[in-house]
Order: C-alpha cells, then structure tokens, then sequence
C-alpha cells in the first residue's frame, strides 16, 4: 500500500493537527480571537476623519458673534469646546500635554471690529504633528466662522460694505508647519518597536526555559524570583536603549525629526516605557507554555497597542470604549511623551500625568508577573 | 546542622506524604528515612511517583498531605534553605544546550555563590573527567556526557545531599559503570546519595533500597536483605528449549514467577515445598539441569513488579 499520493494518508495528517490544534487551546483562542479583535478594531474604533476633537477656548472678548461661532464649531462636530483658558500659556501647555488639540483665540474688541467691519482676526492653533487628525477641521474653519457671523450681520447698515470675508481666519499649524507625515510617525514608531522587541524578547527567553526543561534546574536552586526576574530582565533593558539611540539618531539623519524637549525627561521616559513591556513579556511568559504561545499573546497585546495607542489613527477619533482600553495601553502614554518631549518642546511637567500613568502599569504588571511565577513545579 | 541533629541525623525523614494530580494520588502515605552518608537507592516501575518524591522532598513540588524534613529543614516551608544545600539531577537533561560545559558549571557554581567559582569549576571538570570537553557545547555531548555534566552540576556546590533521578537510563554499561564510581565517591565524602534507578546491578551497589510503586512504598532495607524479605525459593534451570519449558511450567500451582534470566531460565515460588513439587515431574526428564540457586534482588522485584504487593504491605 504504497501508492504515489495517497488521500488517506493526507487524511491521517489533517487529522492529527485538527486534534493538536484542539489540545492547545490558548492557539485555537488566538485564531478566534485575532480576527475578532481586528474586526472590532478596524471597524468601531478606528477613525481616519475623527470628529468632536477637544478645543480650548480664549475669550478676551465675549458677544453675540463669539458665541454664535463658538455655536457654529460646535455644530460643525469638528470641535467639541472642552476647555476655556485665560492667557496664551495656558493654551500652549494644553496642546503640549495633548489635552486640546485646538486652541480658539477670540481677541480683544472681535465684536466692535466685526460691526465696524474692520475684519478682525480669529486666531486657530492647531496641534499640527498630527496632520491628519487636524487637517478637516481646520480646512472647515473658516468656512465655519463665515456662516456663523453672516447671520449677525445681515441687515445691519453696513451689509454691503463689509469686507469678504467678515473675519480674517488665522490659523497656526503648531509644530508641524509642513504637516509632514514622518515628523509624526517616527517618533510614535519608538514606541511601537520598543513594545514590540521588548514583550516579544522577554517572554520568548522564559519560555524557553520551560520548553527546554531548564526551568527545573533552576528551581531546584536557591535562586528567588525577583533575581531570576532582574537577571532576566536586565539584558533586555539594554537592548532597548541601544534600539532607542538609533531610532533617534536614524530619525534625526534621514527625516530631520526634531528634538526640542528636555533630554532627562525623555531619558526617565524611555526607562520607564522599556521596563514596563519587559513586564509585560514576563507576565506573558507565566501564562504561556511554549514559545509559540509566547509570540501569540504578544501579537494579541501588539496589535492594540499600534491600532489604540494613537499611533496611526488620532487618538481623539476613537469611541469612549476604545480610548478607556487605550488608557491601559503603555504605549498610549508613551507615544504622547515622546510626542510631546520631541516635537512640542516638553520637559517634566508637561509629561507628569502620562509619566505616572506608566508607573502605575508597571506596578500592577509587575506584580501580576511575580505572583504568578512558579516557584514551583505544581 | 542544628536542624539536622534534631531530627536525630537523617538527611531525609518524611511521613505520609501524598501528591495527588487531577485527583489521583500519585504519591499515596509515603514515609521513609534515609540516614545520613549512605546511597540510598529508589527502585520501582516506571511511572510509579519516584520523580514527584524526589521533587516533593527538594521543595519542586508542595505536597498535599504530610509532613517531612530535609537535612533538618522542613520541606514545606524551608524549600528555600533545602534548595541552598541539595543537588538535584533531574531525570531529562536539563542544563543549557546552547552553553559550553565549562559555562554551565560556572553558571551553577555562581547560582549557589559558590565562593571562588572558577576554581571550584575547574575541580568539577577534574573530578568528572570532563576537562577535555570543557569547551564543547553541552547540547552536542554524547548522552553519557551529559549525565557526568548534570552529575558535576548538580555537585559543584558540593551539597550535604544529591537527589539523583534515574541519572543512567539510556546510557552503556561502560559509562554506567564509571557514572557510578564517581557517585561511590561522593559518598565517600560524606555525601547523601538518594537516587532512583531501574537497573539491578546498579541497585545492588546501594546501601539501601527502597522499592516503589503506585505511589506506595513496597520494601524497605538493606540491599542484602531485600531478597530475603520477599521469602522466594529459586530454581535455576539450564538446557535445551527453555520457551517450552517456560510454557509447560507457567500456571503451575506454587510456581510463582518465571524469568528468563540469558540463557537460563529462573523458576521461583514463595512455599519452597509446593516449588519443589510443581518442578518434581520435570527435574529428572534428562532434558535440563536444575539448580537450586539464592533469590537476586531481580528475582525479587520482577516477583514485585508482577503486582503480588499485598503481602508485603
């Protein structure tokens, strides 16, 4: 019985891997689950042409034309008035610290200007190292702004001698004047490579330790957890500030990224992002038993962190459910760090809020990683 | 050693130690005690929970029921000082493939901070005869090689006990041979040697046996009182045809056991006079020599093997 292709044999084949496929059910989980979680993701909570993005508003003067705009942006859904704030720093540090991605400034004497038809101008800064998060609504701005004020002026005695248009619309594409495309995505790609080599390696080194038997060698020695864990950890912590040195100094040569926050901020930064994704690796490596088990939970954890992190799609543009998961993501917090120490000039107490968002991950990961390393063979 | 003097001087003592997985008592009231400086030896089928002891006793396992020390350290809270002063050769080769045998060593000598590693190292590689190897990668030794590497490991903090699981399956005579005189050695020294093993002659270079299976301890005593203990009568039976013989033997009232020992078979019964009764017809047929022979520690536990535990217990 030794024919040229025999079906039954191919039979027999398929049917040994259907029933290793069943035995391994975190893989059968994975298959399921991957495809699930990029349906919901490419389809809910990804959005190219995000809506209602958070506006801060200066008002050194107020009236029916203010508000009627203020109405106007509203309505246009482009804007969602988040915020008012009283001086020009104020403004700034909102967009730094990505609170705001617009800032409106109304300036002094905007009413009497607009009646005595003097044209005043309406002032929009822009967060700009996102083009494609800002480029809709402030290609609509003025557009906005006319239809607002026309109304308002309908009637009056100087309809017919008023200037077209009624308010000059300046707008400021802060930190990205040319809206170039790699001043955005360079410095969020640290992030994605850094979660991406960091979880993989560390969960792949100890789950090799399981799959070779070597494990059990080593808790048959007094070593402890935590030693094992920095001894582990360590090398990994080195590998990723050499891949950060050179994703500065390749973004810098070859796509003139700049650098224009502080140094110490970004360096406490990155230590700390690096440190959280080798936990993170650990922890999947105590839930893992094998190291193709080990890369399957570190794409599942991979593929979130680049779709819900804001590194491709603007974060403001994701339904509520989906930016609550990306709060939990490191990545998020990272990517608006670097963001903000790289382009927008930051230094430590523009960065707190994500910085402590960090820690508190790492906290919990860690500690999730240590209660479940096995100290025994149970 | 306070604690080992108050558990008046064995290296292992436990008492009713039970493992169960998924429900099903691997290792069932399980006592023993193992004095210090001696090989004690675990004999026992396959699958009979000899690995889950050893891994109970050196802390790799908790235990479900029981209670026991270790070199004076309780195994279910001391795991930790147990560990500082055990070496444990697993039964799969468990050292780094990917690292050369003198960096394995060194990588265990510096886990048990071993002072001077490197010097302790080169005496392990001496002492193992694995100096001319020191520089190979483990993963591409010979399966011999491996056990001396795993042995030298497993001793290169020179530990107060050596738990040894089944460190010679799969291995030739000649190495077996030479594994052993190193073990022989280290219990020379005054180390502990607990170690399982299916191989006979390697059995009866124990001092002391105890023989397992089904989670339960079957015999207990000195290597040279094993056979007695198990109170067989043999019969050795030379000739032409034994498969027939065999055949012709096997359901006989009072002949327990027959084995095929070479070219020889070895015709065995509890009760000497129904033995002698059951063979009397086919003693003078010309066809075989028979000799009444001492019962070996093999006779004695393919006798135990065979599932005849009950009177023993």
């Amino acid at each position: 019985m030794n024919g040229p292709f025999s079906l039954a044999r191919v039979a027999a084949i398929l049917r040994k891997e259907f029933t290793q496929m069943r035995r391994d059910r975190l893989t059968f989980a994975m298959m399921i689950g991957i495809p699930m979680m990029q349906l919901m993701l490419f389809g809910y909570a990804i959005n190219t042409d995000p809506r209602h993005l958070p506006t801060a508003v200066e008002l050194r003067d107020d009236g029916p034309a203010t508000r009627a705009i203020l109405y106007a942006l509203e309505n246009s859904d482009f804007f969602a008035v988040t915020d008012q704030v009283t001086h020009g720093g104020e403004a700034r540090d909102a967009i730094v610290r990505a609170e705001a991605q617009f800032v409106v400034t109304v300036p002094e004497n905007f009413e009497r200007d607009l009646m005595r038809g003097t044209r005043p101008q309406l002032l929009l800064d822009a967060d700009a190292t996102d083009p494609v998060a800002s480029s809709a609504a402030t290609g609509a701005f003025a557009q906005i702004v006319a239809s607002a004020v026309a109304p308002l002026l309908e009637g009056t005695a100087l309809e017919g001698d008023l200037p077209d248009p009624a308010v000059e619309t300046v707008i400021h594409r802060r930190y990205n004047p040319a809206g170039r495309t790699a001043v955005n995505v360079v410095p969020g790609l640290l992030g994605i490579i850094l979660t991406m080599t960091m979880t993989l390696m560390t969960s792949i080194a100890l789950t090799r330790e399981i799959e070779r038997g070597t494990l059990e060698t080593l808790l048959a020695t007094p070593a402890r957890p935590a030693e094992v864990m920095a001894g582990k950890i360590a090398p990994f912590v080195m590998v990723g500030l050499v891949q950060t040195a050179l994703m500065l100094g390749l973004a810098h040569l070859l796509f003139r990224v700049p650098f224009t926050g502080g140094s110490l901020a970004f360096g406490l930064s990155v230590g700390l992002f690096i440190l959280v994704n080798l936990s993170i690796g650990f922890l999947f490596s105590t839930l893992a038993r094998n190291q193709m088990q080990a890369m399957q939970l570190t794409f599942f954890f991979f593929l979130p962190s680049v779709l819900l992190s804001g590194f491709v799609f603007p974060f403001a543009g994701m339904p509520a459910w989906a930016q609550v998961i990306g709060q939990g993501l490191p990545n998020t917090h990272f990517i608006r760090i670097v963001r903000a120490v790289m382009l927008k000039a930051a230094d430590l107490p523009d960065i707190v809020q994500p910085l402590l968002s960090l820690a508190a991950i790492l906290v919990v990961v860690a500690t999730l990683a240590v209660l479940r390393y096995r100290r025994t063979l149970d | 050693m306070n604690g080992a003097a108050a558990s008046a001087g064995a290296a292992i003592e436990v008492e009713g130690l039970t493992k169960r997985f998924g429900g099903r008592a691997v290792v069932d009231d399980f006592s023993i005690r193992v004095p210090p400086g001696t090989i004690f030896g675990f004999l026992g089928p396959n699958g009979s929970g000899k690995t889950t002891t050893i891994r109970l006793i050196c802390g790799l396992l908790r235990a479900d029921g029981g209670r026991g020390t270790c070199l004076g350290h309780d195994i279910m809270t001391e795991s930790a000082r147990i560990k500082a002063r055990i070496g444990y050769m697993t039964q799969a080769f468990s050292l780094y493939a990917d690292l050369t045998v003198r960096e394995n060593l060194d990588f265990m000598a510096r886990l048990h901070r071993v002072p001077r590693p490197r010097e302790a190292v080169e005496r392990a590689l001496a002492l193992h005869d694995l100096k001319g190897r020191a520089n190979q990668l483990a993963g591409e030794l010979s399966g011999g090689w491996k056990q001396h590497l795993a042995l030298a490991a497993a001793a290169i903090h020179e530990p107060d006990l050596l738990l040894l699981d089944e460190p010679t399956a799969g291995i030739d005579p000649k190495t077996r041979r030479d594994f052993w005189d190193h073990i022989r050695e280290l219990a020379d020294n005054g180390v502990t040697v607990l170690v399982s093993t299916h191989y006979m002659d390697e059995a009866v270079q124990c001092d002391r046996i105890a023989f397992i299976a089904w989670g339960k301890k079957l015999i207990d005593a000195p290597t040279g009182e094993v056979a007695a203990r198990v109170g067989l009568t043999t019969w050795r039976v030379e000739g032409d045809d034994l498969h027939a013989l065999q055949r012709d033997l096997s359901g006989r009232p009072g002949i327990d056991q027959i084995a095929r020992f070479g070219d020889s078979l070895r015709v065995s019964g509890r009760d000497a006079g129904a033995l002698a009764a059951a063979i009397a017809p086919l003693r003078d047929d010309g066809r075989h020599r028979w000799r009444q022979v001492e019962t070996g520690l093999e006779d004695a536990f393919i006798f135990l093997m065979a599932g005849v535990e009950d009177n023993f217990r």
